[in-house]
């Protein structure tokens, strides 16, 4: 009886989503490439995600309590989340005292600062990622070989197919891993986003459970895809095909997981088409220009610093008008 | 205001470059070691102090029109010494410090303390406010400085105690002096407040 008397504003009719019913479905999304890099990497990529999606939880946890002085809310998943994109976003062999301070980064220089969650401007994992990539040069892109047998796999290095076409002078495509290769992972990369097709699955799920939209993953696939296609219409002896530009390095992983990150992507769907083209973009600009041979993680920060100015050119439609 | 508060207030209440935020170029770029940052904020002082007590001591005679081309001049003029003095004598600190002396003259602390301090007061109160504004500024890079070395370089004044495995690169590099000039500043301006707080208190309670 009570229930029928309450007075309240609108919204009268919620949806059942939650920030921890949304965090830990990304998490979700995130373990088949979890399986697929502990196949191909073996231990060192559950020692990894472990530390880092502990580190992060346990710095939020340390910074909302002892600092902020609020309530902490490290079981609300953001935290986890970060972690592990952080933890795909490195080599498998990385030494786990840089992975804490790149943990320490996310949470306590990228996230915390501005607020938490909901807060920052920047993606936090790519903030850390950046952050010891020109800290630890030779660490961060040094990269195990997949071989998919269990144990610790740092024994051989290699580079990755994006490294191999920044070194050569001349493009030799017999040096790349095959396209099944690519798409199933056994190729050198940071351990989260060597498996195009365990990416898709969790991106799909993703956009079926409609936590993420496609807007930001098709519109940066295909720029990148289109773009990357020019240069090699032109000169298909100098640039790599479009496919190759797609399953190599982080554009799935970035695309699907990174640059959809609510926070830090616009609201309106044009904004997002926006964004995500803008960041295939700079992406292609930077692999083929670029003194650095892989962008996606450059791009996807210099565009979340645009979204402000993209909400504001792209509103999103206001209901019933 | 009492002769020891002018001094005093640049050291952190009014430190020149973590709560006025000026001279932020030199802040930001020689903060690269402790060294570094001791020889600037000399270079800053000396020139701070003198530059005070000539505008001071010339508040009168200066036109009121021109009055920026002349601090300009006299700032100028005290830059131009002191580059010669490191060139001369301290070499090593002249290459390592390169453009940035010369460029003493744009510091808007200098100009600033001109405008702001040394044309209303008295010649003895703007020695004071020079020297205070300098030392703060010192005190400001040496803090920037240390933790970028130690951090980066894994050394403290030239003296390597960390196996360079264990460097953090980034922090000698430009985008880690924006972060521990951001994280510095947050620190010191917390400090600052409580600090304000607490004296306000105890005035209240009286």
């Amino acid at each position: 009886m009570n229930k029928l008397l309450n007075v309240s504003g609108s919204p009268h009719v919620h949806s059942d989503d939650s920030v921890q019913k949304i965090m830990w479905s990304v998490v979700l999304a995130l373990v088949p490439a979890f399986l697929v890099s502990i196949f191909y990497f073996g231990l060192p990529v559950i020692i990894l995600t472990c530390v880092s999606v502990g580190c992060c939880m346990l710095f939020e946890y340390l910074i909302q309590r002892f600092i902020m002085h609020v309530e902490p809310t490290i079981t609300d998943g953001s935290a986890a989340v970060t972690g592990m994109l952080l933890a795909f976003n490195v080599p498998a062999n990385l030494p786990i005292w840089m992975l804490v301070i790149g943990a320490l980064v996310a949470i306590g220089v990228a996230k915390m600062p501005f607020g938490g969650l909901g807060h920052n401007p920047f993606n936090p994992a790519l903030v850390a990622r950046v952050f010891m990539l020109i800290s630890f040069p030779v660490a961060m892109t040094t990269w195990p070989v997949p071989t998919p047998v269990w144990g610790f796999a740092d024994a051989v290095t290699g580079p990755t197919p994006l490294g191999i076409l920044k070194e050569s002078a001349n493009l030799d495509m017999s040096q790349m891993p095959t396209y099944a290769n690519m798409l199933l992972g056994q190729m050198g990369g940071s351990f989260g986003e060597v498996s195009a097709i365990a990416l898709l699955i969790g991106a799909g799920f993703l956009m079926w459970r409609r936590i993420i939209s496609w807007h930001i993953p098709v519109a940066f696939i295909l720029t990148v895809f289109v773009f990357s296609g020019i240069f090699w219409l032109i000169d298909p002896t100098q640039y790599a095909s479009p496919f190759f530009h797609i399953f190599t390095g982080g554009i799935i992983l970035g695309a699907c997981f990174m640059a959809t990150d609510m926070v830090t992507s616009p609201t309106a769907k044009s904004g997002m088409l926006v964004f995500g083209c803008g960041c295939g973009l700079l992406t292609i600009i930077i692999r083929l220009f670029g003194s650095y041979p892989e962008g996606v993680s450059f791009s996807i920060l210099i565009m979340n610093a645009l979204v402000p100015l993209i909400n504001k050119g792209f509103k999103p439609k206001t209901y019933a008008k | 205001m009492s002769k020891l508060k002018i001094l005093t207030k640049g050291f952190f209440k009014e430190n020149p470059s973590l709560i006025l935020v000026l001279g932020t170029c030199p802040t930001l770029a020689v903060t690269t070691s402790v060294n570094n940052a001791l020889g600037m904020g000399a270079a800053t002082t000396f020139v701070l102090l003198m530059s005070n007590i000539l505008i001071s001591a010339l508040k009168n005679v200066i036109p009121d029109k021109v009055r920026i081309p002349c601090y300009i001049v006299i700032i100028a003029t005290f830059v131009s010494m002191i580059d010669l003095l490191i060139q001369g004598f301290v070499p090593a600190l002249s290459a390592s410090l390169g453009v940035f002396i010369p460029l003493i003259v744009v510091n808007c602390i200098v100009l600033g303390r001109a405008e702001a301090f040394a044309n209303k007061n008295s010649v003895g109160d703007s020695a004071l406010d020079g020297l205070g504004m300098g030392v703060g500024f010192t005190i400001s890079l040496v803090l920037i400085a240390m933790v970028r070395e130690i951090l980066g370089a894994g050394s403290f004044m030239g003296h390597a105690f960390i196996p360079s495995d264990y460097n953090i690169l980034i922090f000698v590099l430009a985008p880690g002096a924006f972060l521990v000039f951001g994280f510095i500043m947050a620190l010191v301006r917390h400090l600052v407040n409580k600090i304000e707080e607490k004296r306000k208190a105890k005035c209240c309670v009286k």
